[in-house]
Order: structure tokens, then C-alpha cells, then sequence
């Protein structure tokens, strides 16, 4: 048969097979891909996303290195018992400022997608120190050497300029003001400063640091981290609506 | 001395300086070991070139006697590496497996953390077993059906010794906590960049070899690596571009963000699956099994159709991965349709495969080398009809973030990839060392002891994934929900032991081959081609 034998160029050329394979396999990723930088509702408009702190950035490179999204979503999907369990479906625009995301895919412990706040600053320490003195059949693995390994951010401005080329609205003033702003963030009694803090980072919470001010620990950082998940968008001015069409 | 010799002893050397150089300003002391990893690795490669140099014959004939010279040096080497990487793999996946049932296994020690140790086990049976496999069979098997000597002397060394040297640099980077957290391709900007020069050498080997050919076509294995190589690199520069914070810092952070970010990542892993763990091991089913049963591939039209409906289906899967998440409904639904169609090129390649047996079913019998390989086929049938299952929405919304998806990918991994790759393993290492296989009852007992660690794996992993999803949407008759997240985890223990048994039986399974392999190589030589004969055992 005729048409058969047409392969055949594929077959005795391997430039032209070559070729032939790109172009099929670009296809897909071009059709699926392409779109989601343009079309406007890939990422609703929403109030209230904002930047990390220079110590929440910090304790989240930590929660990356430490893999923890191996075990925990930060993806709450659009089913009843997600949102009874975890709180309001997650957002596009909840994540981003989030390079990389940290969605994951397998729950082996909870979505923590909206994990801040709900607990105290001292249970998670308490948890992340040995998870089963909180969660008795937990199979989280013992974190207690954070507490133990002082906070190096001593290029936390380094990575705010990189993170500001790739689109995370960091303005001068926020590169410059890191290092404070991390101690501004690990003294909750110096409200002065606090408040400075929260003005350039709506609904910023400090926490008092157990390596203190100066001096935070890794786990003071992953707290911070944890502690703002999921709260900068207020659900109660939050129009689902606005972004139907 | 050569033009490439002079070449790469020059590379090799400034390499390892600008290594040093970086090493002495490293921001962290775990940088810094990886430079002085690539520094020892320039200076070692630059002592290997001149050591070769100084000993080999002034000319390498292209044939000898009227037949292709075939270069199975790089061959040897990766063949072994895999049964290492192997073993090592399987071994960090029964250890990770142990520590979800006894979480304190750990010891909170940072580097023996679930977290740290579990890319470490993929990448280690992904790219480190896995690609071995695929570099000694695709270097061999473009060789043999070309009928040409692999091209280059010193690109295919560079080739196999580079691509372990990422395995190294990405490995300890994992256990020192160096990692960009996208799965399956957590290696940090600077083993990324190492990669994209390794992989260019390997497409340009590849390529330059079929130039070399003596056959008029190139054959249908050869397809299936080019497409591999190609989509590969094309997925690992889509999915890896990113901006270190500095030359001095291992860490850098990746251009997307968010909901693009998740896109690129599951059209990259997705396809990691689809072209690294299929389409290239297609490639070994295309040229082992029919070598094995000494009949020719069922149907060359089947073989076409599979081809190109496979590679540009395939690459539209992605996004099953994200239901029901931010991600746009439109391209979830366009993910599930392609997953759903992938079915259909999918059993046509697990037919060609299959029905390459026809008139040789006799020989799964006395063979259990070809069995490995059939069975081998049987579960990639398999786990390609389960994940277009579980790209449908409804039945992803059960078995997403779940132990189901564990268990389906061990059904690819362990079933498919393992075992094609140990079929694959004990038809090359005697081929490419002229050496009789030990014991073919001794891959009877790899083949069953794996088999029944594979169906212990897989069952365990249904009824945790199930039983977890089903446990998670649980409410009660006044409509609360039924369980604590705490009692699903608790309810997972006792599958979590047995899967961890099934793992170590695949482990004891892949040790068993190790000594088989030790046995083969520490017996004399053979005379004349072994290729040409299979020994088979009596039917028992």
C-alpha cells in the first residue's frame, strides 16, 4: 500500500525524523501551556496576596530543602469535603509569588494550604520537634534540629533581587530593609517596628524568636512560613462572582 | 595526539580550576563539596584522556574482517553501573518505605529524613538505574542495527562517565538538602546546565551513529531513543529554567511561578514518565523481545501506528495530574481526554510486543529471560490501562494525593521498567562480556521472588489509596465529616509494612541478579559470538 511506503522518508532520513519528533511532541505542551501567560481568568483578581518577608522567605527555602512537600499539598481542590476540612479552595493568585510552586501531590500528611494561624506558634515547635508528642500516630519524620541551626540570611537580599527579575513585586525599600525586617519579625514586643513591618507586608504576624532577635533559628523562619499560609486573602471580600464570566 | 584528546584535557582541566575557583567562595560548605566534586572529576578525566592516549593503538579500525568493530566499552560500563544503581535504588526505596510504617526510624538524622530520602530513591531508580539501562541498550542497539561502530572515541566515555557524575552531584545534593522541590527534576541549576551538555553529546552520538549506518532504514528501536532524547531535553529546558542567586550559591529559584509553574511541571513529569520510563524502554521491548524469541516484531504497520500516536498523545497527559486544582478546567479536561485516548497507541505497542511471541510461546516455559521480559509487557498493559482510570475527574478526585498513585507508579516502575531492564541486563551483560549466563534458574527465582514482592507492593497500595480516599469524603449521617486526617494515617499502617515487605523482596529480588552477574563475569571467556544462541533451560 502506497501510503505506507511514505514512512519510509522517516525511516531512511534521521534529520528529517528527527524533526518530525519535535514537531509532534511540541504540540501538546504549545496548546496547553501557551494560553495559561495570556488568558486573564487563568489567575483571578483578588485583594490581599502579597510577597514573603525576608523571614518567611527564609523559612519556606528551608521547607523546600527539607522536602517537605513531598507529604503536604498546599492545594485545597474545589470538593465539599476539602473545603469543610481544610478551608476555602485555594486560588491561582494564592501562589503567585511562588517559585516554585509547592501544590504537591500526595497527602501523607494534611493539606496545609491554610495552615496559619490555626495553631500555636508553640505547637508547632513542639510538633516539629517530635511530631508524635503532639500527634501520637503521627509518621512525620523529627525536625528537632532546626531549633538547633541558626538562621544563615545572610543573602536573603541576593535572593529577594533575584525573585523581584522574575516578576515578585520587591520594592527597593524591601530589599534594603531585609535584615531588619527579620528581626522586626522575630520581636513581636517592638511594635514600633512591627508595625513598619506591616505596612510593606499586610497582615504580617511576628513571632517571638527562640534564637531571639538577632539571631532567629531555622525553625523560627519555618513557623513564620507556616504561620502565613493560606491567611493573606480575607474570604469574607473575597467575590468568587467577580471572576465569572 | 588528537584534536579531541588535546580538547578534552584542556575542557577538563579549566573545568576543574573554574570548580576550585567557585568551591573557595561557596556561599555553603555543601557547595562547595560539589565543586570540589566536579573539580576531581575534570582532573580525572583529564589523567584518563592522557592515559588512554598513551596506550592505544594509533588507529581504531571501524571493521575487523568485514564486520562493524562495535565499540561495547561505555556498554560495559553502564550495564554494571545499573545493576549498582540499581540495587542501591531499590534499597533507599525500602528504607523510605520503612519509615512511613516507624517514623522515628529517622533518628530526626537531616539527611536520613523521608524528606531528603525520597528523591534520592527516584532518582536513583529513575534516572540512575533507569538511564544506565537505556544508555547501555540504546548504545548497543543503535550500534547492532546500524551495523556501525558507535560514533566517536572519547563523546561516548564522556557520555556515560558525565552522566554519573550527575547522578552523584544529584544524589548527595538531596541528602545535603540541595534541591529545587520539582519532582524529578530536583537537581539544583548547576547539575541541570551539567546535564544539558551530557544530554547534547548524547543526542549527537545518537545521530551521528545512524549517519555511520549501513542499513538503508533505521530501525523502530532507534525511533523510540531519538524521540526520547529529544522530548527529554526539550522537557528538561521547559520545566528547569531558573535564576541562582548567585554563581557561588547552589540555590536558585525557577522563572514560574504558581499555576504556570504546576502546568510545566506535570508536562514535564508527566512525560518523564511517558518518554524516559516508556518510550525508551519501548525501544529495549522493540529490539530484546524479538531477539529473545528469535521471531521478528508482529507488525511493522502496528509499529508506526504505535510510534507517533504514542509520542504526541502523550504529551498532552499532563495536566490529569492537576484536577480540580487553580488550574484552568479547560486543560484538566483536555489532559484527561488525551490520558483516555493514550489507552489505545498504549495496548497497541503491549500487542506488538506481545504477539511478537506467536509461534515461540513454547519458550516462555524454558526461558525465563524472555518470561521476564513478556511479563514485563503484560504490566505496562497493565498500568496504561489503570492511569487513563484515574485521569477520568471523578475517579481522580478519589485516588489524588492517595497511596493509589504510588502503587499505580510501581506498577510502571517495578513491573514494566524493572523487569524489561532486568530482561534486558541478562541478555546484554553476557552478550557485551562473551560470557554464558551463570544460571538461568536463578533468574527463575529473581522472577518470582520480584513478581511476589510486586503483587504485594500494587494490592497494598490499592486498598491504603482507596481506603484513604474513601475514609477522606467519609460523613456522617448528621453530616459531619467522619474522620480526623489523623485516623486515615493511622488506618495506613498495616499497609504501609507490607509494602515495605514487597519492596524488600524486589530488593532481595535484584540481589539474586547481582550474583548472577558476579558468577557470569568471573567465568572464562567464551569463543565466537554468543548472541546468536539463548541457553535454555529444561521445562520443568
Amino acid at each position: 500500500m502506497s501510503l505506507w511506503n511514505k514512512h519510509a522518508i522517516f525511516e531512511k532520513n534521521s534529520i528529517i525524523l528527527s524533526v518530525g519528533i519535535l514537531i509532534v511532541v511540541a504540540i501538546g505542551g504549545l496548546v496547553e501551556i501557551g494560553p495559561l501567560f495570556y488568558l486573564k481568568n487563568t489567575i483571578e483578581t483578588v485583594g490581599g496576596v502579597r510577597p514573603y518577608t525576608p523571614l518567611e522567605l527564609e523559612g519556606r527555602d528551608i521547607y523546600v530543602r527539607e522536602g517537605c512537600y513531598l507529604c503536604h499539598s498546599q492545594m485545597i481542590r474545589a470538593l465539599r469535603d476539602e473545603v469543610e476540612r481544610y478551608g476555602h479552595y485555594s486560588l491561582a493568585a494564592e501562589s503567585k509569588y511562588d517559585h516554585p510552586f509547592q501544590w504537591g501531590s500526595k497527602r501523607t500528611g494534611p493539606d496545609i494550604a491554610r495552615i496559619g494561624g490555626k495553631y500555636s506558634d508553640d505547637w508547632h515547635r513542639a510538633h516539629l520537634n517530635n511530631p508524635r508528642a503532639v500527634v501520637p500516630d503521627s509518621v512525620m519524620p523529627r525536625y528537632g534540629f532546626l531549633a538547633d541551626s541558626p538562621l544563615d540570611y545572610r543573602h536573603v537580599r541576593e535572593k529577594m533581587k533575584v525573585l523581584r527579575v522574575e516578576g515578585v513585586p520587591y520594592t527597593d525599600e524591601d530589599i534594603a530593609q531585609a535584615d531588619a525586617d527579620i528581626k522586626a519579625q522575630s520581636s513581636p514586643d517592638d511594635t514600633a517596628a512591627v508595625d513598619a513591618l506591616d505596612k510593606r507586608y499586610p497582615k504580617a504576624v511576628a513571632h517571638a524568636a527562640l534564637g531571639g532577635a538577632a539571631t532567629p533559628t531555622e525553625q523560627d523562619a519555618l513557623v513564620a512560613y507556616l504561620q502565613m499560609l493560606g491567611t493573606t486573602v480575607d474570604f469574607k471580600l473575597y467575590d468568587e462572582k467577580a471572576n465569572w464570566r | 595526539m588528537t584534536i579531541g584528546e588535546m580538547l578534552g584535557i584542556v575542557l577538563s582541566l579549566g573545568g576543574a580550576l573554574l570548580a576550585l575557583y567557585i568551591a573557595s567562595k561557596a556561599y555553603t560548605a555543601a557547595y562547595a563539596f560539589h565543586m570540589f566534586v566536579f573539580a576531581l572529576a575534570g582532573f580525572g578525566g583529564a589523567f584518563l584522556i592522557f592515559k588512554r592516549y598513551s596506550t592505544r593503538p594509533a588507529f581504531t579500525p571501524q571493521e575487523i574482517d568485514g564486520r562493524p568493530n562495535y565499540n561495547y566499552g561505555p556498554i560495559k560500563f553502564t550495564s554494571l553501573a545499573a545493576v549498582f544503581w540499581g540495587i542501591a535504588g531499590f534499597l533507599v526505596g525500602v528504607i523510605v518505605a520503612t519509615e512511613l510504617a516507624f517514623p522515628d526510624l529517622s533518628m530526626g538524622i537531616p539527611w536520613l529524613n523521608f524528606g531528603r530520602l525520597r528523591p534520592l530513591h527516584t532518582s536513583a531508580v529513575i534516572f540512575a538505574f533507569g538511564g544506565n539501562v537505556l544508555l547501555a541498550t540504546s548504545l548497543y542497539v543503535v550500534q547492532r542495527t546500524s551495523r556501525a561502530r558507535l560514533a566517536g572515541e572519547l563523546a561516548p566515555w564522556f557520555l556515560v562517565l558525565g552522566y554519573n557524575l550527575f547522578i552523584v552531584i544529584a544524589g548527595t545534593g538531596y541528602l545535603l538538602g540541595i534541591t529545587q522541590s520539582k519532582e524529578y527534576a530536583e537537581p539544583e541549576w548547576y547539575a541541570d546546565l551539567w546535564l544539558t551538555i551530557v544530554w547534547v553529546t548524547y543526542l549527537m552520538i545518537f545521530l551521528a551513529t545512524l549517519w555511520k549506518r549501513k542499513e538503508p532504514h533505521i530501525y523502530v528501536a532507534n525511533w523510540f531513543t531519538l524521540a526520547f532524547i529529544i522530548t527529554i531535553a526539550m522537557l528538561h529546558l521547559g520545566n528547569n529554567p531558573a535564576i541562582p542567586v548567585s554563581l557561588f550559591s547552589p540555590k536558585s529559584y525557577i522563572v514560574w511561578s504558581g499555576v504556570q509553574d504546576a502546568m510545566f511541571q506535570w508536562w514535564y513529569g508527566h512525560n518523564a514518565v511517558g518518554f524516559y520510563l516508556t518510550a525508551a524502554f519501548l525501544a529495549i521491548m522493540y529490539y530484546f523481545v524479538p531477539k529473545r524469541a528469535e521471531r521478528p516484531v508482529y507488525s511493522y504497520r502496528l509499529s508506526i501506528i504505535h510510534f507517533w500516536a504514542l509520542i504526541f498523545m502523550y504529551i498532552w497527559a499532563g495536566p490529569h495530574h492537576l484536577h480540580y486544582t487553580a488550574l484552568p478546567d479547560w486543560a484538566g479536561t483536555l489532559g484527561m481526554t488525551f490520558s483516555i485516548m493514550l489507552w489505545m497507541p498504549s495496548w497497541g505497542g503491549m500487542i506488538n510486543g506481545l504477539m511478537t511471541l506467536s509461534g515461540a510461546w513454547d519458550k516462555l516455559r524454558t526461558d525465563p529471560v524472555l518470561r521476564m521480559l513478556v511479563v514485563s509487557v503484560a504490566f505496562y498493559g497493565m498500568s496504561t490501562f489503570e492511569g487513563p482510570l484515574m485521569s477520568i475527574k471523578v475517579v481522580n478526585s478519589l485516588s489524588h494525593y492517595t497511596d493509589w498513585t504510588i502503587g499505580h507508579v510501581h506498577s510502571g516502575a517495578l513491573g514494566w521498567v524493572g523487569f524489561v531492564s532486568f530482561g534486558a541486563l541478562y541478555c546484554l551483560i553476557p552478550w557485551v562480556f562473551n560470557r554464558k549466563l551463570y544460571s538461568l534458574k536463578l533468574v527463575n527465582w529473581h522472577f518470582w521472588v520480584a513478581t511476589i514482592g510486586i503483587v504485594l507492593y500494587i494490592t497494598s497500595m490499592w486498598v491504603s489509596g482507596i481506603l484513604q480516599g474513601l475514609m477522606w469524603r467519609a460523613y456522617t449521617a448528621n453530616g459531619f465529616l467522619e474522620y480526623s486526617f489523623i485516623e486515615t494515617v493511622a488506618a495506613m499502617h498495616p499497609f504501609y509494612v507490607i509494602r515495605a515487605m514487597g519492596g524488600g523482596l524486589f530488593l532481595i529480588g535484584s540481589l539474586i541478579m547481582a550474583f548472577n552477574f558476579y558468577k557470569t563475569l568471573a567465568s572464562p571467556e567464551e569463543a565466537g559470538a554468543p548472541e546468536a544462541k539463548p541457553a535454555l533451560a529444561a521445562a520443568e
